[in-house]
C-alpha cells in the first residue's frame, strides 16, 4: 500500500478512502437523523455551536474522501456524478439532505401522527397536530358553499353527467370522430349551460326553455338525415322554426308539465359557492374567453386599420389592469352602465369580466402562434383561391393553435388560479368559504388546516392540467 | 384612391358597433346618475378625505385631501412592487440556475419549489402567510431579538432605523462613486479595443463604491447611528415597540407571497434563456481560451439575457398588477385605499374606478416601455 495523502483522495487507496468517507458521512447522517426523529442530541456534550456544525463538517469531509474519479464502483461513480461533483455541490447536497431529514418529523406529526380525524366538534382537536375534523365538518360548505344540503345531489348529478358527457371523445368511433370538434365546441358547452342553468339553479325558468330543448334535440335527430349540402341552412333555420312551432302552435302551457318538476327549488347564485363554483366559473370562462380571444387575435392581425386599432386597444387595456379592478368595475361601475330595470346576476357579471380579461391574454398567445407560422402557409392558401375565412379556418388556425397549446394551457391555468378573486363581487368559492369558516366563533384558530386543504386541492387541479397540456403538446407536435 | 366597398364595410360595421355599445353605456350612465342625484366630476379629489390609513410612506391623516389618499395608496403599491420585484428576481435567478445544476438534489429541490408555488393560487398564498403563518408569530413581549436588533412579532417586523447626520454628503459621495465607475468602464472598454489590455474593472468598481462613502464618514463628517426598537408597555397586557421602523405584517405577507410566487415564473424564464443558448457557443468560447467566468460573462449571459428579458418583463408587470390583491388582507394599497375606502365614502364609482384603472395602465405601460428600451439596447445589432 502506498503512502496515503489525505488531502488528495485517489484510486490507489480506494478502499481506505471509501470506508473512511462512508463512515464519516454515516456518522453525520445518523447524528442529524437521531436528532430530528428521536430528539436525541448525540453531540450534546459539545458547545452549542460546535454540535450544530459538526455533522456538516463531518459529512463534508466524508464526501470529500469518497470523491474519487473513475473508481470503478458503479454506484459510487453515480453518486459522485450526481450530488458530489465538487466541494460547493457537496455542501449544498448535505444541506438539502439535512433540511429534508429535519423537516420530515414536524411535517409528518402535524399532518398525520398528532392530527385528529375523528369526532365532529372542536373538542377533539386538543393535540398539537392538524385538526382535520374541522375540514370534515365543514366539507359540504367548502364543496358547495351555501347551497342547501338537501339539494346538493343536483350539483353532484350535474357534474357527474357532465364528466360522463365530456369523456365521450374517448369512446367515439372513427365514424363520429369528425363531429367531435363540433360537439366539444358547440354542443357540449350548450348542454353544460342547460345543466347548470336549469338543474343547479332550478326553478320556474325551466319551463319556458323546455321548448327550446325539445326543439334542439328534435332538430339534431332530424339533422342526421339531411344531405350534407343543405346542412348549414338546415341548422340555421329549422331549430328556430321548430321552437316557434312548438311554443306557439303545437303545445300550450297546460300540456307540458315537464318544467314543473316538483322539488327543484330555485337556488339563487349568491348561495352557490365552494369548489363547485370554482369549477362552474372556470368552465364558462374557459369557453367564452377562447373565441373572444381568437377574434381579437385575428383582429389585431387584420388588414383593416380600424379593426386593428380597436383590437389593440382592447387587448392592451385588459392586459394593463389587474383583474381585481376589473371585478370592482363589474361590481360597482357596470350596473351604472345598464338601463335601470335591467338586472344582470352577479355571477354572470363576474363570468363576463373574467372572460373578457382572460380573452386579452388568449388573444396575445394566439397572435404569437399566428406570427410564428411561415408566410408560405398564407400564400399557399391564397394561391389555392381560399378566402379570408376559409384560409384561417382550414389552414392557418389549426396550425397556429397547435403551436400555442402550452401558452393557452398557461392562460387557462392562470384563469383557474384567478377564480378566488371573485370574493370582490361577493361570491365565495373555496378560498372565500375558508375565510368565512375561519371567522366562525366555534371554529376559531384553524386557518392553517383550511388553507393547506385548499392548497392541496388547487395544486392537484393545476398540476394535472399542466401535465395534461404537456401530453397534448406532445401528441399534436408536428415536425416542420 | 383605391377604396373598395369590400374594405370599408367591415370596418364601418365594427366602428358603428363599438360606438353603439359605448353610446348605450354612456346614455344609461347619464340617466342613472341623474336618477340617483350623482354628478360626474373629479372635483372631489381636493376635498377632505376624513379617513385614516394605517401605513403610509408620506404624512397623511384624515384632514388631507382625497388626492393625497390616492398618492398614499399609489406609493404603497409601488413600494410592494419594487420590493417584490427585487426579491423575486434574486430568488428566481438562483432557482433558475439551480434548475440547471448537474447536482441531482439541487435540481430536484428547485423543480419542487417551482412546481409547488406555481400551482397554488396567489390569493391563497397571501391568505396563508397572513392569516395562518404570520399569526403564529409571538406577541411583542415574547419576541426574541434576531441578531439583537430585529424583532419579528405578530404585529410586524421591527427593524432599527438609520439616523443620519450630513446625509447629503454621503449621498453625493455615492453618486460620485457611481459616476467614477461609469467613466472607468468606458475608459476600460476603449483601452481594450485599442490596445487589447484588460483593466480589472470589477475590483476597481468594488473599491470605489466602498472607499468613497467610507471617506465621507472619516473626513466628511457623516455620522450614522441606529435607533433600536424598544419594548414599551401600553397597558397590563398590551405591548408595542417604539422607535425604529416597523413593517406591518400585511406588507411582509404580501411581499413574501408575491416574490415567492413570481420567482417561480422568473426561474422558468431564466432556465429557458440559459438553455436557449446553443451548446456550440459554450464550446466555441472555451476553445478560444476563455476562462469559465469569461464564457459566462461574455458569451452566455449576453445571449441568454436576450431570451430572458421579454418574458421576465411580463412577470414584473404581473407582479405589479398582482400587488392589487393587497386589498384582500387590508394592506392599504391603491385598490384598498382608493377604490375601496374612498369609493365607499364618495360613491363616485365611475371616476374612482377609472382613475384606478388608468393608474395601473400607466404603471404597466411605463414598465414595459422601460424594459423594451433595455431590450432594444441589448438586442442583436445586425449589420
Amino acid at each position: 500500500m502506498s503512502k496515503i495523502n489525505f488531502l488528495k483522495p485517489d484510486r490507489a487507496n480506494l478502499n481506505t478512502f471509501l470506508y473512511l468517507g462512508s463512515f464519516l458521512f454515516l456518522i453525520s447522517f445518523l447524528d442529524v437523523f437521531f436528532n430530528s426523529f428521536f430528539n436525541l442530541n448525540l453531540t450534546g456534550f459539545l458547545p452549542n455551536f460546535l454540535s450544530f456544525v459538526l455533522p456538516l463538517v463531518l459529512g463534508f469531509i466524508g464526501l470529500y474522501f469518497i470523491r474519487i474519479e473513475y473508481s470503478g464502483i458503479k454506484r459510487l461513480d453515480l453518486l459522485n456524478k450526481h450530488i458530489n461533483t465538487n466541494n460547493f455541490n457537496a455542501v449544498l447536497s448535505l444541506l438539502i439532505i439535512f433540511v429534508i431529514i429535519k423537516s420530515i418529523p414536524p411535517i409528518l406529526s402535524w399532518f398525520v401522527v398528532d392530527a385528529s380525524f375523528a369526532g365532529d366538534s372542536k373538542d377533539v382537536c386538543t393535540g398539537t397536530g392538524a385538526c382535520w375534523t374541522y375540514i370534515k365538518v365543514w366539507m359540504r360548505r367548502f364543496m358547495y358553499g351555501m347551497y342547501p344540503n338537501a339539494e346538493q345531489w343536483r350539483i353532484n348529478l350535474s357534474f357527474i353527467s357532465l364528466v360522463l358527457l365530456g369523456s365521450v371523445g374517448y369512446f367515439a368511433t372513427d365514424k363520429f370522430k369528425k363531429y367531435l370538434t363540433l360537439y366539444y365546441v358547440v354542443i357540449y358547452p350548450f348542454i353544460a349551460f342547460l345543466f347548470i342553468f336549469f338543474f343547479i339553479s332550478g326553478g320556474p325558468v325551466f319551463f319556458d326553455f323546455s321548448y327550446g330543448i325539445i326543439a334542439a334535440i328534435l332538430s339534431i335527430i332530424i339533422g342526421f338525415f339531411i344531405p350534407g349540402r343543405f346542412k348549414f341552412y338546415y341548422f340555421l333555420i329549422v331549430p328556430l322554426a321548430l321552437y316557434i312551432i312548438l311554443k306557439y302552435f303545437l303545445f300550450f302551457e297546460e300540456y307540458i308539465e315537464l318544467g314543473k318538476l316538483d322539488g327543484l327549488n330555485w337556488v339563487e347564485t349568491g348561495a352557490w359557492g365552494g369548489l363547485s363554483l370554482t369549477f362552474i366559473i372556470s368552465f364558462f370562462c374557459l369557453i367564452f374567453c377562447f373565441p373572444i380571444g381568437m377574434a381579437f387575435a385575428l383582429g389585431r392581425r387584420s388588414g383593416f386599420p380600424l379593426i386593428r386599432y380597436i383590437s389593440v386597444g382592447f387587448i392592451e387595456f385588459w392586459r394593463g389592469v389587474p383583474l381585481i379592478t376589473v371585478l370592482f368595475m363589474s361590481a360597482v361601475m357596470f350596473p351604472m352602465f345598464l338601463p335601470e330595470d335591467f338586472f344582470i346576476d352577479k355571477l354572470v357579471r363576474a363570468i363576463i369580466a373574467i372572460s373578457l380579461f382572460e380573452a386579452a391574454y388568449v388573444a396575445e398567445v394566439i397572435r404569437g402562434g399566428l406570427q410564428a407560422l411561415p408566410r408560405g402557409q398564407y400564400e399557399a392558401a391564397k394561391s389555392l383561391g381560399m378566402g379570408y375565412w376559409k384560409m384561417h379556418i382550414f389552414v392557418i388556425l389549426p396550425q397556429a393553435l397547435k403551436l400555442v397549446i402550452p401558452g393557452i394551457a398557461n392562460t387557462f391555468l392562470a384563469l383557474v388560479k384567478d377564480t378566488p378573486l371573485i370574493f370582490v363581487v361577493g361570491l365565495l368559492e373555496i378560498v372565500g368559504m375558508l375565510n368565512l369558516a375561519k371567522t366562525n366563533p366555534e371554529w376559531l384558530g384553524f386557518a392553517m388546516e383550511g388553507y393547506v386543504f385548499a392548497a392541496i386541492i388547487f395544486w392537484i387541479i393545476c398540476y394535472a392540467m399542466s401535465k395534461y397540456s404537456y401530453n397534448l403538446e406532445q401528441k399534436y407536435k408536428t415536425d416542420r | 384612391m383605391s377604396l373598395k366597398l369590400k374594405d370599408i364595410v367591415p370596418q364601418l360595421i365594427t366602428v358603428i358597433a363599438v360606438v353603439l355599445i359605448f353610446g348605450f353605456f354612456t346614455y344609461n350612465a347619464q340617466i342613472n346618475m341623474e336618477n340617483r342625484g350623482i354628478d360626474f366630476g373629479y372635483g372631489f379629489l381636493s376635498q377632505e378625505s376624513s379617513f385614516d390609513v394605517q401605513f403610509s410612506l408620506i404624512e397623511y391623516d384624515g384632514s388631507h385631501s382625497y388626492f393625497r389618499a390616492y398618492l398614499v395608496g399609489l406609493l404603497n403599491t409601488i413600494l410592494v412592487s419594487v420590493i417584490g420585484i427585487i426579491i423575486a428576481t434574486i430568488l428566481g435567478v438562483i432557482v433558475g440556475v439551480a434548475r440547471l445544476s448537474p447536482n441531482y438534489l439541487i435540481n430536484k429541490f428547485a423543480a419542487f419549489y417551482v412546481e409547488f408555488f406555481r400551482n397554488i393560487p396567489l390569493l391563497l398564498q397571501i391568505f396563508f402567510w397572513y392569516f395562518a403563518a404570520l399569526r403564529a408569530l409571538p406577541l411583542p413581549q415574547d419576541a426574541e431579538a434576531i441578531f439583537g436588533v430585529f424583532f419579528l412579532t405578530i404585529k410586524g417586523l421591527y427593524v432599527p432605523a438609520f439616523i443620519w447626520q450630513n446625509f447629503s454628503i454621503f449621498f453625493y459621495s455615492l453618486v460620485a462613486a457611481v459616476i467614477a465607475i461609469i467613466v472607468i468602464r468606458i475608459h476600460a472598454k476603449k483601452v481594450q479595443e485599442n490596445q487589447g489590455k484588460q483593466i480589472p474593472v470589477f475590483f476597481i468598481s468594488l473599491g470605489l463604491i466602498f472607499i468613497l462613502p467610507l471617506l465621507s464618514f472619516l473626513i466628511g463628517g457623516v455620522k450614522l447611528s441606529f435607533e433600536v426598537p424598544v419594548l414599551k408597555q401600553l397597558a397590563t397586557t398590551s405591548f408595542i415597540y417604539e422607535g425604529g421602523v416597523s413593517l406591518p405584517p400585511e406588507l411582509i405577507a404580501l411581499t413574501l407571497s408575491l416574490s415567492l410566487y413570481t420567482a417561480t415564473f422568473i426561474a422558468e424564464c431564466v432556465r429557458a434563456g440559459i438553455q436557449g443558448v446553443g451548446k456550440g457557443q459554450k464550446e466555441a468560447a472555451a476553445s478560444i481560451g476563455l476562462t469559465p467566468n469569461q464564457v459566462l460573462k461574455l458569451v452566455i449571459m449576453p445571449q441568454a439575457l436576450r431570451i430572458i428579458i421579454p418574458p421576465t418583463t411580463n412577470q414584473y408587470l404581473n407582479l405589479t398588477k398582482n400587488s392589487s390583491l393587497a386589498a384582500a388582507i387590508a394592506y392599504p394599497d391603491l385598490v384598498l385605499v382608493f377604490a375601496g375606502t374612498a369609493l365607499m365614502q364618495t360613491g363616485k364609482a365611475i371616476e374612482i374606478v377609472s382613475i384606478t384603472m388608468f393608474t395601473y395602465l400607466t404603471l404597466s405601460i411605463s414598465i414595459s416601455i422601460l424594459m423594451n428600451w433595455y431590450n432594444k439596447r441589448i438586442a442583436i445589432q445586425e449589420k
